[in-house]
């Protein structure tokens, strides 16, 4: 387990690049991109802290995105409150809908807890969809503001890269500090055995159920986030698919680290850019995709890089041997 | 016409979509059976019944039978194919490795389907008969019965296959105890083989009876896959009539939920209440509760 | 001179050809290929590669030649985004054809407004062009005008009650809006509302619940294959009143998929779909007919109602740039001030406070009969 200094370091390391990095990209297409990468950071590290540490499947997360976002965006596009204020409501909201949720659901073990998440989830979708005098129905609800202090407006891709990083570096903060504490040995416990740990004292009921509620609060405000910085929300980018991808940006990038799903993140955002050039077969070059990334680096990137140049560094120093 | 008949309409279209849920939650079913995975691809193999039939019907012009004869053995050669290259060389099967390399899997037959055929709609033909048969105020088609006497005929294929074949009970074996059976001398990895050909097989079935009415294109799986899921997990994850029950029932409460309370809601009505039995009996309704060795 | 200096001449003149040779006038595509949309996106990219390909063929716009950015949403609308994005801010493109759905264009509509890049998209939310914004236009009929002709058929037959039956995406509920909106204008009460999901295969309890009621005819708002399958649990079920289509259904493959059950449909369609049947007088027809034939000969398939969007689009921004330049303040310009424009979905009038362009004419009443479209009057 590393120590808490060298984690403060690893995080110091990674808020500098994240920081310095509009320097370079400012007003350019990858800008864009890169605020897309922060909230989707923000939503894998979220989901790891659930599936990676505590071992427990989510297949609806898209769910608690979307509700933060409909919740933020329906308040402040038809009644016109303050974006500051419905980002509260909203994250409130979710959290006791995941609080209360989360008593039966988490009684669920494996399969059964997939797919109670996975209908959870479906279920929210329809309601998204369904409730048209509400949420504006499948064409989506427009009119949302931009977050704003005063008169500053967060109003372009720099502005809203810094808000909403900002909130992705406290999240990663806050998964480094709770990794390394007592709750997240417990929660390492509760994923080996639930039984074993139960037994050592921890209460695994409990904590699984704060550990899926804190989750479900992170990524409520990502979701309001989202809502803000698009201006526009429809029901499409909250269902199923995106639960998936969700769980593919954490597994791809290593269950368990945190760093993993920023890689996971950020490979699963960029990747449509260069799947682009394959036109119709993008699809198939994204299933080929993780199916040979599980298949050969089922750690996640994390892990299987390191073990690949690990792998190839013997024979590296051989052959420059032989040189000579 | 009166709310009786009106209520044995539900009852009727339920029931023959049920039938069709039933056969795909018994797919699922089986392979968890076997191997302890759920594989999120079977919806594509029920999509390949569908449009395999329907290409070698009008693409390539052979006759109906041999249509549905050939989408059977393409799609068994799909599942096994899939198992073998994705499934048996995993080095970690976790349940979440798994389950992703099966989405990862559904993934890629859905778009190999859709850039071969394309992205239309396409029809076959029913099998036999097209007038709609009225019972008491209600119709159904002739392709429903097809669809219930296909589904119960390939119901006892399986419990026939299961309880009184040796390959059958060495599939149950790997399902209790992998080590034991293997220690009794079966071989685990065949056995994971055959669940797949098995399952892959009645996916295309349950495609093939169902496609003269639902019409078929490249992204039917998506959904018909987590219905058989669910009826499948309603049933307890059981080989035989728990699933099929679970399937009937699911597609009972979708039909009565659409038209009694609301058609928008109807899919929201069919997972509320699988959420409820998930809460309140998580082994499905008909099976005794487990106990888990820890 | 050696060999040396006469290869550096040679190549130099290349590079300095390259250089003066007028750079491509590029226009960006959203269009959702792939996703539940698809089968408005694909014949969307076909035509509009088409369109692009023939302008270079007879020499381009002006001596230049036209580079179309096609990107896929997928129908969804944070990829619309993002696609948006890329054209504007890396693709440098001076127009933007497309979205294809109602949900990607409403999303992508703030990042053109900032931008200054007109945007002409082929969806047909009446949104997008109410209110009107300066640098958004559409070329898709607005789906009041189709609900418009189907109640004033139905007001002239007298029949006053209706059950609507509409899809739950943004195509189906859209028009559920208008359709509801639009009801106490022609004296017509909605008296059962439903809805389906786009890929439900089994429609009946809704019908039943429909053939209980006191409807005296049903409007079915989709596009394939529900309402096929609309029609055919109608047909098993006895329904007796008479069923209406929308335009979402304005194609063969509804015919196709519906069989038997598709005679007496009546819907509002496109003329496109009905180009050898329209006197020579239409203003549309000699249009309609080469696209047909164009697309037919490109493709191998009927050029359909969904292709002609970004046909008008593409025809549109080409007509705008040949009077206007390719800078995007000019195009926008230049596209409010056409008019009467034959195109594909009708005869473009543009104006200030009007970016839709077309009127309910854009509509002609068609029904099936012998499997085939037959106009109705």
């Amino acid at each position: 387990m590393p120590s808490m200094k060298k984690e403060l370091l690893t995080f110091f390391l990674f808020a500098m690049a994240v920081v310095i990095a509009p320097l370079f990209f400012s007003g350019g297409y990858l800008m864009n991109v890169l605020v897309f990468v922060g909230i989707n950071t923000m939503l894998a590290v979220a989901l790891n802290l659930l599936l990676g540490f505590a071992g427990q499947i989510s297949l609806g997360h898209a769910a608690f995105f979307g509700l933060g976002a409909y919740i933020s965006g329906v308040l402040t596009a038809t009644c016109g409150y303050s974006p500051w204020l419905t980002l509260i409501i909203a994250s409130t909201a979710t959290s006791v809908l995941a609080f209360v949720l989360g008593f039966p659901i988490l009684k669920l073990k494996g399969h059964y807890l997939a797919m109670a998440t996975l209908g959870f989830g479906i279920i929210v979708y329809i309601a998204f969809n369904e409730t048209v005098d509400i949420t504006a129905g499948p064409s989506g609800l427009t009119g949302i503001p931009n977050y704003s202090i005063g008169s500053f407006q967060f109003d372009s891709d720099t502005k809203n890269y810094y808000l909403i990083w900002a909130f992705t570096l406290v999240t990663i903060l806050l998964s480094v500090n709770l990794a390394n504490s007592r709750i997240g040995r417990a929660l390492r416990a509760i994923h080996d055995s639930e039984t074993a740990a139960r037994v050592m004292g921890v209460n695994a009921g409990f904590l699984k159920v704060q550990i899926f509620t804190l989750s479900a609060l992170i990524s409520s405000v990502a979701g309001c986030l989202y809502a803000h910085t698009m201006t526009f929300i429809s029901p499409a980018s909250f269902g199923f698919n995106f639960s998936i991808e969700l769980v593919t940006m954490v597994v791809v990038g290593g269950l368990g680290s945190i760093y993993g799903s920023f890689f996971g993140a950020a490979l699963l955002t960029l990747l449509p850019e260069f799947l682009r050039t394959f036109q119709d077969f993008d699809i198939l070059v994204y299933g080929l995709i993780l199916i040979l990334m599980i298949m050969f680096m089922p750690g996640g990137i994390v892990r299987g890089i390191p073990e690949i140049a690990g792998a190839l560094l013997p024979a590296f120093k051989r052959t420059r041997g032989e040189n000579a | 016409m009166n709310f009786a008949s009106q209520i044995l309409q539900y009852l009727l279209s339920g029931l023959s979509t049920g039938a069709i849920y039933s056969l795909i939650g018994l797919g699922f079913a089986i392979i968890f059976n076997s191997t302890g995975i759920i594989n999120f691809a079977q919806g594509e193999f029920v999509m390949l019944g569908g449009m395999l039939t329907y290409f070698f019907l009008s693409v390539v012009k052979v006759p109906f039978a041999a249509a549905m004869l050939l989408a059977v053995i393409t799609s068994t050669a799909t599942g096994v194919i899939f198992e073998r290259l994705a499934i048996r060389p995993l080095k970690q099967p976790t349940h979440l490795n798994l389950v992703i390399i099966t989405i990862g899997g559904s993934i890629f037959i859905r778009g190999l389907a859709m850039i071969v055929w394309g992205k239309d709609t396409h029809t076959i033909p029913t099998f036999y008969g097209s007038a709609p048969i009225t019972l008491e105020g209600a119709t159904i088609l002739p392709q429903h019965l097809w669809i219930f006497g296909i589904t119960f005929l390939v119901i006892i294929i399986n419990k026939l296959f299961f309880f009184y074949s040796i390959s059958g009970k060495a599939m149950r074996a790997c399902a209790y105890n992998r080590n034991a059976a293997s220690l009794v001398g079966i071989d685990v990895k065949r056995m994971v083989l055959f669940s797949f050909a098995i399952s892959s097989s009645m996916g295309a079935i349950a495609g093939m009876i169902a496609a003269p009415l639902t019409m078929t294109s490249y992204d039917v799986g998506i959904m018909l896959g987590l219905k058989g899921f669910c009826a499948a997990i309603i049933g307890g994850m059981s080989g035989g009539i728990g699933t099929v029950l679970g399937g009937m029932i699911l597609g009972v409460l979708e039909s009565m939920g659409a038209g009694l309370i609301s058609s928008g809601y109807k899919d929201a009505i069919a997972f509320i209440i699988l959420l409820l039995i998930l809460f309140v009996r998580p082994q499905g309704l008909f099976r005794k509760a487990e106990t888990e060795r820890v | 001179m050696n060999v040396g200096t006469l290869a550096f001449l040679f190549i130099m003149t290349i590079f300095v050809n390259q250089a003066l040779a007028a750079p491509p006038i590029k226009i960006g595509a959203l269009f959702s290929v792939t996703g539940p949309a698809s089968f408005l996106g694909e014949p969307e990219r076909n035509t509009a590669q088409m369109v692009a390909d023939e302008i270079n063929r007879s020499g381009g716009i002006k001596g230049r030649q036209v580079q179309l950015i096609v990107y896929d949403t997928q129908g969804d609308s944070t990829k619309a985004v993002q696609a948006a994005t890329r054209l504007i801010r890396q693709d440098h493109v001076s127009a933007i054809i497309g979205p294809s759905i109602t949900g990607d264009t409403m999303a992508v509509i703030p990042i053109v407004e900032k931008a200054g890049v007109p945007l002409v998209s082929c969806a047909a939310g009446i949104k997008i062009t109410e209110p009107v914004k300066s640098w958004v236009f559409k070329t898709a009929q607005n789906d009041s005008l189709a609900v418009a002709k189907i109640y004033e058929y139905l007001a002239r037959h007298k029949i006053k009650r209706v059950a609507i039956l509409t899809v739950s995406d943004s195509f189906g509920s859209s028009g559920r809006e208008q359709l509801k909106l639009n009801a106490a204008k022609y004296g017509i009460q909605i008296i059962s509302d439903d809805t389906y999901g786009p890929k439900d295969t089994d429609m009946t309890p809704q019908l039943t619940k429909i053939r209980n009621s006191q409807a005296q005819a049903l409007i079915c708002w989709g596009t394939n294959p529900g309402p096929a399958i609309v029609a055919r649990n109608a047909k098993q079920l006895g329904v007796k009143i008479p069923l209406y289509m929308s335009h979402g259904v304005s194609s063969k493959k509804f015919i196709e998929l519906a069989g038997d059950a598709a005679e007496g449909i009546i819907l509002p369609s496109g003329r496109v779909l009905v180009a050898d049947l329209l006197p020579n007088s239409d203003r549309q027809k000699k249009t309609l007919l080469s696209f047909v034939k164009d697309y037919q000969n490109h493709f191998k398939k009927e050029g359909d109602h969904f292709g002609g969007h970004a046909w008008d689009a593409m025809m549109l921004v080409k007509t705008a740039i040949e009077r206007g330049g390719d800078k995007p303040s000019d195009i926008r310009a230049q596209l409010e001030k056409i008019r009467n424009f034959p195109g594909i979905g009708g005869v473009f009038t543009y104006t200030p406070k009007d970016h839709s362009g077309l009127n309910k004419d854009a509509f002609v009443l068609v029904e099936i009969k012998g499997k085939d479209w037959v106009l109705v009057h």
